[in-house]
């Protein structure tokens, strides 16, 4: 008896069209359209139930809001439904190499994520008694422990809510300093031209005016321009060290001494500090303040944009210009004082409401314990390692941007190598969407033409270091093969083509508005 | 260690590849006296058990909010989170992604900012908003620099109903980079003093509603006021739930809104991260601080959204930007915006009101034994009593958090005896029985 050919079919059915395939509802596959919430048309649907109130708001009178708002509601599986069909419009870390160049996208570890919901530190809130909070006040005096011993600085001001925060509060403390010794005519900042942007935009955001650095041929400030331009109307320089070209500031402590001898400050961009955690002290090299990006050194997430933590280590000259709050080890524990008065008179303000991230040191701090002295400064090494295999192997097709020595934790690559090719940056790292891999960062630093800087970090296998490269090397062989059309178009598996994102910027649709006409409701005239 | 992949034997042919003879040679640019061979003076490695056993000990040794009755506001607020909200932001699509620099394979964050922007102008009744800032402080530092763009003068006029660590924030930003700061007395009903103090060089005035002694004001008068001598009016929120019940900052006349979003979809996490909501009316836009995300087509004519505007931005406009922002509260927002589109107009119309309801509860329990000296509120009311942090110390025998004395942030008011007190849907009518006997009994004294 032999099986019936009728009914299910068990092998694949041979299309002899190898046209693409358009799913009649939209989307592809598991990759589904999704409307806006707006258009989901939940004007009167709600997820979540309450019990009616007890009281009215008649006291309020007219205060009360009689317009309707106008926001859209789902029930939960729909909610659910809306946002795992996003999500699954994004890249992540968790999906593959993610080699942003200065953003460190390292593995996150879950453990963090669980302790930062334990109810002791997520269900506190910031202005309960001192005395029930002597738990989340450790962490963060521990956590300061940790940061200072790594940088070598014997100071911390943790309040800074992002790396471009921190800045702010280096500034403003070098800033606090000169006014404090009488050296307000200080307002000239100097910053390398490869700085990121957040240094000129910081130093233009408190007040002073900002003069670029040149670079040497092989990508280091160029010290004799320093000199030159350092004089006494310098507040501070801005230097980022391992410096955005991936490259260890050789002459690091002539400039931090030149730089005082001028009497200004040494502000470090601490952006790249997983480079050289564990092996190197910021606070040896002569810096005055250095903010650390919790989630990029110490593997916080990046969720989307944020949230960030930009704690700013400070030199002995610096610490007493601080911010509020910050801990004091008093006779019933541990205490935040939290106003500039009496002895603490200096600080020069305040950063923001509350103090700091505190969701963000809890993981930051569990990463430093599950690490540790040795596993930090592993992290360090493999980061490097991953970084200059990636340089080496590359390099077969590609021109690194400085080819001589090693680099850090970044490879940096120009575009001398598409010369001709007819395909640019761009169409090269949209080429890699097709791979499956995020982009390199683009176009950055500014001083490398058409940059493409590469950052693995330490949590990525020789396996996934062999794929990335394998792929790359097999787009550049084919950009120079001429296939410019794969290149031009790319990407062409993502779930949207290229955008035009000049027309988003000249003709900027910001929020979702009903349609004029059609079958869109138009919920905000509904009542 | 079991973050990092790489093993012994790898390590060993990748230097190989590299031409480098140890990995000493990869860091042979740093100063020889900078060098650290020795490991440094802290512990090594742990195991993840290890690592919980801490963390869970130090977590431990903290009074959570929920484990009794608790009535702390005063910018950070309490509230129920739906547990899909924490279930979705911890997709690694979500959690593990960076900033949409690549809008072709990030359009999963970029849409949810959209929906966020839209969310958060029409809570505040205004065009445009940006894809959040740090918090509900520093936004509120940064729309008064803008103030400084847009009208070109120096000074700001700061209500002394706006939160104090609110005010000591723009102060310190905003003063760094010039502005001339005027930070009116601290008083209870404060909204008034405001319009006196407007003159011909105000580029804005800052006001808080419900502000930070909980007080509800109608704002259209100081707008008025502002409008008529060139000043921006800018509104401040703190309580964001607040927006499902009160007069919206727009329809009120604002220009700019900030507010601290915590509220909706966020722990209190010890004060952050939060999430600053930052909108303005359109004519503003290119003023503006942060990200924003807009619509557009991709090639094939499909609608996309991407980050635009970005001629305003640090990494473009470097010292030129309107805002030294870049990295902002992502996570957050998404929480934020999953949290809304649960509750729906509907559900955030049902949840502010029986905010004020429990506050109007809590009114009525203290009423006649407790002077209350917020005259309208919506979830927070300030109360007399005398030294009020040593009667919030007194109180945690009975392992009540009564609330938030005025003193702790602003101990220069001479305001010693207020205390400031919120409920929310998460107090019950048993907390605020505890309460009302604790307070009676203590004050009593």
């Amino acid at each position: 008896m032999s099986m019936s050919s009728v009914g299910r079919p068990t092998k694949p059915m041979v299309s002899a069209s190898t046209e693409e395939h358009k799913a009649l509802a939209g989307g592809r596959g598991l990759l589904q359209d999704e409307p806006l919430i707006f258009e989901l048309g939940g004007w009167d649907k709600t997820g979540v139930d309450f019990d009616a109130p007890a009281h009215d708001a008649s006291d309020l009178g007219d205060l009360v809001r009689s317009e309707k708002i106008g926001l859209a509601g789902l029930s939960e599986p729909e909610t659910l439904r809306h946002y795992v069909r996003l999500s699954q419009k994004n890249h992540a870390i968790d999906l593959a190499l993610y080699p942003l160049g200065s953003c460190t996208m390292k593995h996150n570890p879950r453990l963090n994520e669980k302790v930062a919901r334990l109810a002791g530190f997520a269900d506190l809130h910031p202005l309960q008694p001192q005395s029930t909070t002597q738990g989340a006040l450790e962490l963060m005096d521990r956590l300061a422990h940790w940061l200072k011993t790594l940088t070598g600085m014997p100071a911390v001001a943790l309040t800074p809510k992002a790396g471009a925060h921190g800045e702010l509060c280096g500034l403003l403390a070098i800033k606090a300093a000169h006014e404090a010794a009488g050296q307000s005519n200080r307002r000239r900042v100097l910053t390398p031209t490869s700085a990121h942007g957040t240094n000129p935009a910081t130093a233009a955001f408190v007040g002073y005016s900002v003069q670029e650095i040149a670079q040497t041929e092989d990508g280091r400030v160029d010290l004799a321009d320093l000199a030159a331009k350092l004089g006494p109307d310098v507040a501070a320089i801005m230097v980022t060290n391992p410096n955005t070209c991936g490259l260890f500031e050789r002459d690091i402590i002539e400039i931090a001494r030149l730089t005082h001898e001028a009497g200004a400050y040494f502000y470090c961009d601490g952006a790249n500090f997983n480079a050289i955690v564990g092996r190197v002290r910021p606070g040896d090299l002569g810096v005055d303040a250095m903010h650390i990006n919790l989630h990029k050194t110490f593997s916080t997430p990046h969720g989307g944009g944020g949230p960030g933590a930009g704690p700013v280590v400070l030199s002995s000259a610096l610490a007493r210009f601080a911010p509020a709050p910050w801990i004091v080890h008093g006779a019933d524990g541990l205490k935040l004082v939290e106003e500039a008065v009496e002895a603490a008179a200096e600080a020069f303000g305040r950063m923001s409401a509350f103090h700091g991230q505190m969701g963000m040191f809890v993981r930051a701090y569990a990463y430093m314990r599950s690490h540790g002295c040795d596993g930090l400064r592993q992290v360090a090494e493999d980061a490097v390692l991953n970084a200059n295999y990636i340089k080496a192997v590359l390099s077969a097709e590609m021109t690194p941007a400085f080819a001589h020595g090693p680099c850090m934790h970044e490879a940096l690559f120009d575009d001398a190598w598409l010369e001709g090719t007819g395909v640019t940056t761009l169409d090269f790292a949209k080429a890699m969407i097709d791979e499956g891999f995020h982009p390199m960062t683009m176009y950055f630093p500014l001083v490398v033409h058409g940059a493409m800087l590469i950052e693995p970090t330490e949590t990525e296998s020789k396996r996934e270091l062999d794929r990335f490269c394998d792929a790359l090397l097999a787009l550049a062989k084919a950009a120079k093969a001429g296939d410019v059309e794969r290149f031009k178009n790319a990407p062409h598996l993502a779930p949207l083509r290229r955008l035009d994102e000049t027309l988003a910027a000249r003709k900027p649709k910001l929020t979702w508005r009903p349609e004029p006409t059609g079958v869109a409701p138009a919920p905000l005239a509904a009542e | 260690m079991r973050y990092l992949p790489l093993t012994p034997d790898d390590r060993t042919k990748m230097l190989g590849v590299v031409g480098a003879a140890d990995i000493d040679a990869l860091f042979s640019d740093v100063p020889v006296s900078a060098r650290r061979s020795e490991l440094f003076a802290l512990p090594l490695h742990t195991g993840e058990l290890d690592v919980e056993r801490e963390l869970s000990q130090l977590a431990a040794m903290n009074r959570p909010a929920g484990a009794g009755p608790f009535f702390c506001g005063a910018g950070a607020y309490r509230h129920h989170v739906p547990a899909s909200v924490d279930h979705i932001i911890q997709r690694s699509e979500f959690l593990t992604s960076y900033t949409p620099y690549q809008p072709e394979i990030a359009q999963g964050t970029l849409q949810v900012l959209f929906e966020f922007q839209t969310q958060v102008a029409r809570l505040t009744g205004l065009d445009v908003a940006n894809a959040s800032m740090y918090d509900g402080s520093t936004a509120c530092a940064e729309a008064v620099m803008m103030s400084q763009r847009v009208t070109r003068r120096e000074k700001a006029i700061l209500s002394g109903g706006l939160h104090p660590h609110y005010a000591a924030t723009t102060q310190t930003i905003a003063h760094a980079e010039g502005m001339e700061i005027v930070r009116l007395a601290a008083a209870i009903d404060a909204e008034a003093a405001v319009i006196e103090a407007i003159d011909a060089g105000t580029a804005c005035v800052v006001v808080q509603t419900p502000n930070v002694f909980g007080v509800v004001t109608d704002v259209t008068k100081i707008a008025h006021a502002a409008h008529a001598a060139g000043a921006l009016l800018i509104v401040v929120t703190t309580e964001a739930i607040s927006f499902g019940l009160l007069k919206s900052p727009g329809e009120m006349g604002a220009d700019i809104a900030v507010a601290e979003g915590q509220s909706i979809g966020n722990a209190l996490n010890y004060g952050g991260p939060y999430v600053g909501l930052f909108a303005c009316r359109e004519n503003l836009v290119r003023q503006m601080p942060g990200r924003l995300c807009g619509e557009t087509i991709d090639a094939e004519g499909r609608r996309g959204f991407v980050l635009t505007l970005s001629t305003r931005e640090q990494h473009i406009r470097r010292e030129k930007a309107t805002s030294n922002i870049c990295t902002n509260s992502g996570l957050c927002a998404l929480a934020f915006t999953i949290h809304l589109s649960l509750l729906g107009e509907v559900g955030l119309r049902q949840l502010a009101a029986l905010n004020h309801s429990r506050a109007r509860e809590l009114e009525g329990a203290l009423r006649g034994s407790v002077e209350i000296l917020t005259p309208r509120y919506f979830n927070e009311i300030a109360l007399r009593a005398p030294d009020a942090s040593r009667v919030v110390e007194d109180l945690l025998a009975d392992n009540i958090i009564a609330g938030v004395p005025y003193a702790r942030l602003d101990p220069h008011a001479g305001m010693d005896d207020v205390l400031l007190v919120a409920a929310t849907e998460t107090t019950t009518s048993q907390d605020i029985a505890a309460l009302a006997a604790a307070l009676k009994g203590r004050l009593r004294r």
